[in-house]
Order: C-alpha cells, then structure tokens, then sequence
C-alpha cells in the first residue's frame, strides 16, 4: 500500500496522486455496496486518511461530499431498478440503503423532482434508446445531479421551512 | 488490415508499475519500450489483438508543462479518464483469475441481459469494465 501522505495531513491539499487515488478507492467501495452504511470512520479507514480530514479531502477530490455522493448512487440504482424491475418499491427502498418507505420516497422526490411510482410509469411509457452502451456508463451519465444539499434543495423548493438534515438520511 | 486505430495511449502514473500490471497480472505483451533521455513510450498488447497498441504514457515534461502533468496525473487518481473496455470469452474465469493475481476489482461479475461485467482498476486509477458480450 502506497503512503504518500505524510503526518501534516491537516496542511495538505488532496492533490496528492497516492491520496486521491486511495479516496477513489473509498468512492468505488460506496459505489459497489450502496446500499450499506458508509459511515465517515469506515471510509477513512478504506482510504488510509484521518477519519476528521476525509470528508473534506474527499469533496476536495471528487466535489461532493461523501454522503451526498453516497445518495446520488442509491437513487441511481433505485431508478435502474425502478425502471428495470417489476419489484414492489418497498423492496427496491431497502434494498437501496433506506430503512423506510417513507424516507426513500421522501429522498427520491426531493433530487428527481417526482416520486418513485410516477417514475416508474413515465419510463414504462418509454422506449429504450441506450441498449447499446454498457449499462454501467448509461447510469452513470444518468446519475441525478445534486450539486446542493437534499435539506437545501427541500428548503428552496418548499420556502424557508423547517429544514430536516441532510444526515437525517442517512444510516 | 493495413488501416485504423493502431495506439491508443492510458496516462499512468508510473510506467513500471503500469508495466507490471498490464503484463504481469493481465498477460498483456510489450511491443515497444523506448527510451530517451526521461521520455518512455510503452506500449503494450493484448495477444489475441496484434494489429492494436495500449500506450502506457506518464504525463511529463516537456510533452505537456510540470502544472499540466500534475493536474493530468490527478484527474487519473481520481479515476476520471474516460471508459475503456477489455472483452472476454469468460468474464467469471478471469476475474478469478485476475483477482487471484491482486487486481484491484471494483465490481464483481454481474449478468445483465445476457452480458456479464465486471470491473477493475490498474494502480493509476485508469477504470477497466470487463465484459463478457452475449452469444449469437
């Protein structure tokens, strides 16, 4: 294991090759098991960096930060499956990473703009036009955008609520 | 075939390890390491593909600036160089194959409609998909 990282990792950018490519190792871990709970301690760990820097070496890396990236891939795969899969939404909600219905539809609305069941409809509505790229990279280029917080984007759309946590969401 | 694509070339964060890698753990083949002075063009080839070269270049001066070769070498730690994809009789075989070899796999094999993919990393950062297509 490369340790390009030195002891005066506070100091340091992220644009150390060797780290970025150890906090790349944390995204592809969060990016093969979605659905599990990726808290900041275990990323770190995976990523070899101080569990109090990573987040914001990782944002610094990759523009997001971990928890929200972590979002982005459970309501891309929710969508594939969704879209894909004849399964109950109940089951595609646990099987994505969400202890309820009710956060999950919660969730999925707020970065879609419509809710899992009106998704699904509109994209039995639709015919298939990407057949021929890998799936992988036609769902990644589909990933939903969320450039600002879920409890940010909740807020600007509802007026100045109560704002729940993004946290909130997550295990 | 005399005509087509005959390199395409990887940035690499080092071409000895990206060396090792390709030929060691992928069973790629040299075609051409040469050297002069600090420039190194490497290239390697699938075996069943003689008419096509993988470069395994390093962003380095003088062919791009010392700020343009970091930032080139960054965007491959991050692993935002664009797709590429290694076709395979056997997507299962050689991942454990690979696997067993210490490739750094970021997906196991997974069958959707009929292919089977799977998907690695090499140590730059360079992301592989590996896929099996359907038959007939």
């Amino acid at each position: 294991m490369d340790t390009g990282q030195g002891n005066g990792a506070g100091r340091s950018t992220a644009s150390d090759p060797d780290r970025l490519r150890r906090l790349l190792r944390a995204k592809d871990r969060m990016d093969s098991a979605s659905h599990e709970p990726w808290p900041v301690a275990r990323l770190a760990q995976v990523s070899h960096v101080s569990p109090a820097h990573f987040a914001r070496m990782f944002k610094d890396a990759f523009g997001v930060p971990p928890h929200r990236y972590l979002l982005t891939r459970r309501i891309e795969r929710a969508t594939a499956l969704l879209r894909d899969s004849t399964l109950p939404i109940l089951d595609i909600a646990l099987q994505t990473g969400w202890n309820s219905l009710g956060t999950f539809g919660r969730t999925f609305r707020d970065i879609t703009g419509e809710s899992p069941g009106d998704f699904r409809a509109r994209m039995r509505a639709m015919p298939h036009a990407l057949a021929e790229a890998p799936a992988c990279y036609v769902s990644a280029a589909l990933r939903p955008g969320l450039t600002i917080a879920v409890s940010e984007k909740r807020r600007r759309e509802e007026g100045a609520q109560n704002g729940a946590t993004e946290t909130e969401d997550m295990p | 075939m005399t005509q087509g694509v005959a390199v395409v070339g990887l940035y690499v964060h080092d071409q000895d390890a990206a060396l090792a890698f390709y030929v060691d753990k992928l069973g790629f083949r040299v075609h051409t390491d040469a050297r002069n002075g600090d420039y190194r063009w490497l290239t390697v080839q699938h075996p069943e593909q003689p008419s096509f070269q993988l470069g395994l270049f390093a962003p380095q001066p003088p062919t791009v600036d010392a700020a343009t070769a970091q930032a080139l070498r960054e965007c491959v730690a991050k692993g935002a160089m664009p797709p590429l994809v290694l076709q395979v009789d056997d997507c299962r075989a050689a991942y454990e194959r690979m696997r067993g070899a210490g490739v750094e796999f970021t997906q196991e094999p997974i069958e959707r409609y009929g292919n089977v993919d799977a998907s690695f990393r090499d140590p730059s950062g360079n992301g592989w998909k590996m896929l099996q297509a359907r038959r007939g």
